[in-house]
């Protein structure tokens, strides 16, 4: 299958501020497939969110794309003036937070919330709107729908609001959900749940997702492909089995280490020492170069490509360049 | 929420009782009653008789349960100053009072809740950069000072609109209303202006940083984030999440608006009852000042119910927990 959802090329996020631009996010390329979900992991500041936030259009200023473009079936979305992006955003491409609790409007009944969503992106009428919301919260698992809809968010737990907050990510049949750390606020029995939940309906509704978070063994249960993002540009990205078991960039090797593994007891998880840089303080060549044991010179002076590995795994390190073009040269 | 009202019925019945007793005291106990309502020369078996006759000699109980009955009924006795009873002057003053207050209110109000609303969501347009200092002065500067301030160039320099009183008046009922004719509207201008001034400030300040608050929340990002239109994000959602905050201090200033008419008037002796009270004051008529205690705190008290039952209506989350 070679057709396109998403598509983002060279995206560069910039933060004008009175000390010069910060570079929030540096040249990320990623596509997704239709109906693939695609993890994106890294640590906290990284840019998962900025990228996020991209794709709906809701970059806060005076955060502004300054480079690249972003594709959406095949049209480029970017440059779209803020009326269409509007009219694209909440019908063709979902969103979901991260706190479910805060994430409804408490004032409104849920039913107000879903009907008003439809009608904004489909000609239909009151009526079949309402019964569209109540099929949507059947389907996303609310029990009595019928009488639940005219409840107001607070009448409900946590794990059942983010259950709500997906039915309206979801009630205008989006191709593409970004979902923001979706399960992050929950406890970890209702997180097991959302995380089934959303994977059955992508499955169902062929949607593709965005599931940002960091928790990795999330990505190994559900995704397709993981992005990991390191200070505001990809790291590594490639399938999940892939990235998990067989990890090229040091940076994504840090991370996999630091995995607890279920059943296996350890005093100490080895964690990557230092921390990520400030935008401000990004060392030339590679953004990791001062936390990785293996930079060398190049490492802090030239910034590696983005190179694939045999299995399909892409990734940004010097390393592995110098491995390719070694193997490559035996071959020739 | 039935609980939660009657709760509050039974205290702002408490409050009045309290507000009642004060002003019983002041009317009894600050002088004595019978040398403020005889003359000189009246002999001491009248004085004597005169107060067997109002009941002054009666136990204290018995006393407040009368006055209480009567302030109930609206009768709050004799003034000293005018000789004439106070329920009648009060309700010749209240219109006056009343219908200064309510311009004021629907003034600040409207135009608070416009311009707040405008200002948080439009927070970098220059009509938001001239207004925001603005409006700085408007909370800064004391009523009367704007009073003297319009007067000085819409009355002295512009010679416009009148500078004092309630200028033609037209009789309904018992009422006196300056609405009906153009001479009435233009006296009501300056002094509504003076008294709405401050609060319209105060409201459009509280608005707009409620707004930029609430604009913040992860439901508005939400919102966003559906598509909805950004009409619907800002009136829909945004502006009603600001009410509960916004009630609050709207009723807390309708009651000031009460309190802040007696510099008003006094400035354009505009003859409504705080101008009334303060001609109490220099004449220590307290059968008068009592009376305009009691039913000021009526106002106040019967606001307080009004907000709380608005409260109810505004946020969901308040009903139905005992
Ligand atoms: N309004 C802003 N102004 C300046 N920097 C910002 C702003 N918003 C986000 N950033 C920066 O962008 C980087 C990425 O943020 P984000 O995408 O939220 O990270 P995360 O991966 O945790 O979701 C962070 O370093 C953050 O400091
Ligand atoms: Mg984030």
């Amino acid at each position: 299958m070679d057709d396109v959802l998403l598509d983002i090329r060279g995206l560069r996020v910039e933060f004008p501020t009175r000390r010069g631009t910060l570079v929030a996010l540096d040249d990320i390329s990623l596509a997704l497939q239709p109906g693939e979900i695609l993890g994106m992991v890294g640590e906290s500041g990284a840019g998962k969110s900025l990228t996020g936030a991209s794709v709906i259009g809701l970059l806060e200023p005076p955060g502004r794309v300054a480079a690249g473009e972003i594709r959406f079936d095949g049209q480029r979305i970017d440059d779209l003036s803020q009326e269409q992006m509007r009219q694209l955003r909440g019908k063709e491409i979902g969103a979901i937070f991260q706190d479910p609790l805060t994430s409804l409007n408490p004032m409104h009944r849920i039913g107000k919330q879903l009907v008003e969503t439809i009608r904004t992106h489909l000609p239909v009428s009151e009526a079949e709107a309402r019964k569209q919301a109540i099929d949507m919260l059947r389907e996303v698992g609310i029990p009595a729908p019928e009488q639940r809809i005219d409840s107001y968010p607070h009448e409900f737990s946590g794990g059942m609001r983010q259950r709500v907050v997906i039915a309206l990510a979801l009630c205008t049949g989006p191709k593409l959900i970004v979902a923001d750390e979706p399960t992050t606020a929950l406890d970890v029995s209702t997180q097991a749940q959302i995380i089934a939940l959303l994977r059955r309906l992508c499955k169902d509704k062929g949607m593709a997702v965005i599931l940002i978070t960091h928790d990795m063994g999330v990505v190994a249960e559900i995704a397709d492909r993981v992005a990991v993002l390191y200070a505001g540009r990809l790291a590594e990205i490639g399938p999940v089995r892939e990235v998990v078991q067989n990890p090229q960039h040091p940076y994504t090797k840090g991370l996999m280490a630091s995995i607890p593994v279920p059943g296996r007891r350890v005093e100490w998880l080895p964690q990557i020492p230092g921390s990520m840089p400030r935008l401000s303080e990004i060392p030339h060549g590679c953004a990791f170069s001062a936390r990785c044991e293996f930079a060398h010179d190049q490492c802090r002076a030239k910034r590696p490509p983005m190179q694939q590995n045999e299995n399909g795994n892409l990734s940004a390190c010097w390393l592995s360049v110098l491995e390719q073009a070694e193997t490559g040269g035996r071959h020739d | 929420m039935f609980l939660k009202l009657i709760n509050r019925l039974f205290q702002a019945l408490m409050t009045m009782i309290f507000v009642g007793l004060v002003s019983f005291l002041l009317f009894n106990f600050v002088g004595d009653p019978i040398s403020n309502m005889v003359g000189q020369e009246t002999s001491v078996e009248d004085r004597d008789a005169l107060r067997e006759k109002l009941g002054l000699n009666d136990p204290f109980l018995a006393q407040f349960a009368r006055f209480g009955s009567n302030a109930v009924s609206g009768n709050f006795g004799i003034s000293y100053a005018l000789q004439r009873p106070v329920s009648t002057l009060i309700a010749e003053r209240m219109p006056a009072t009343l219908e200064l207050v309510a311009t004021s209110a629907v003034v600040a109000i409207v135009l608070g809740v416009l311009l707040g609303v405008y200002t948080g969501i439009n927070r970098h347009s220059w009509i938001s950069k001239t207004i925001m200092p603005l409006s700085l002065i408007g909370v800064s500067l004391p009523t009367f000072v704007i009073g003297i301030l319009l007067i000085y160039i819409f009355s002295v320099t512009l010679g416009w609109l009148p500078s004092f009183g309630r200028g033609e008046v037209t009789q309904i009922g018992g009422w006196s209303t300056n609405f009906l004719t153009i001479g009435g509207l233009k006296a009501l201008i300056l002094p509504s202006t003076t008294l709405a001034l401050f609060q319209m400030a105060l409201i459009m300040r509280l608005v707009r940083s409620e707004m930029l608050e609430v604009l913040r929340t992860d439901y508005i990002k939400f919102a966003r984030a559906r598509g909805l239109a950004p009409r619907v994000v800002h009136f829909g959602h945004a502006l009603r999440n600001t009410l509960v905050p916004v009630i609050t201090i709207i009723g807390l200033n309708i009651g000031s608006l009460i309190a802040f008419s007696i510099i008003t008037e006094t400035v354009f002796q505009w003859p409504g009852m705080g101008l009334l009270f303060i001609q109490s004051v220099t004449f220590g008529d307290i059968p008068v000042m009592a009376a305009y205690l009691v039913l000021i705190a009526a106002m106040f008290v019967f606001i307080n119910v009004v907000v709380d039952i608005l409260y109810l209506i505004a946020d969901p989350r308040l009903r139905g927990r005992g």
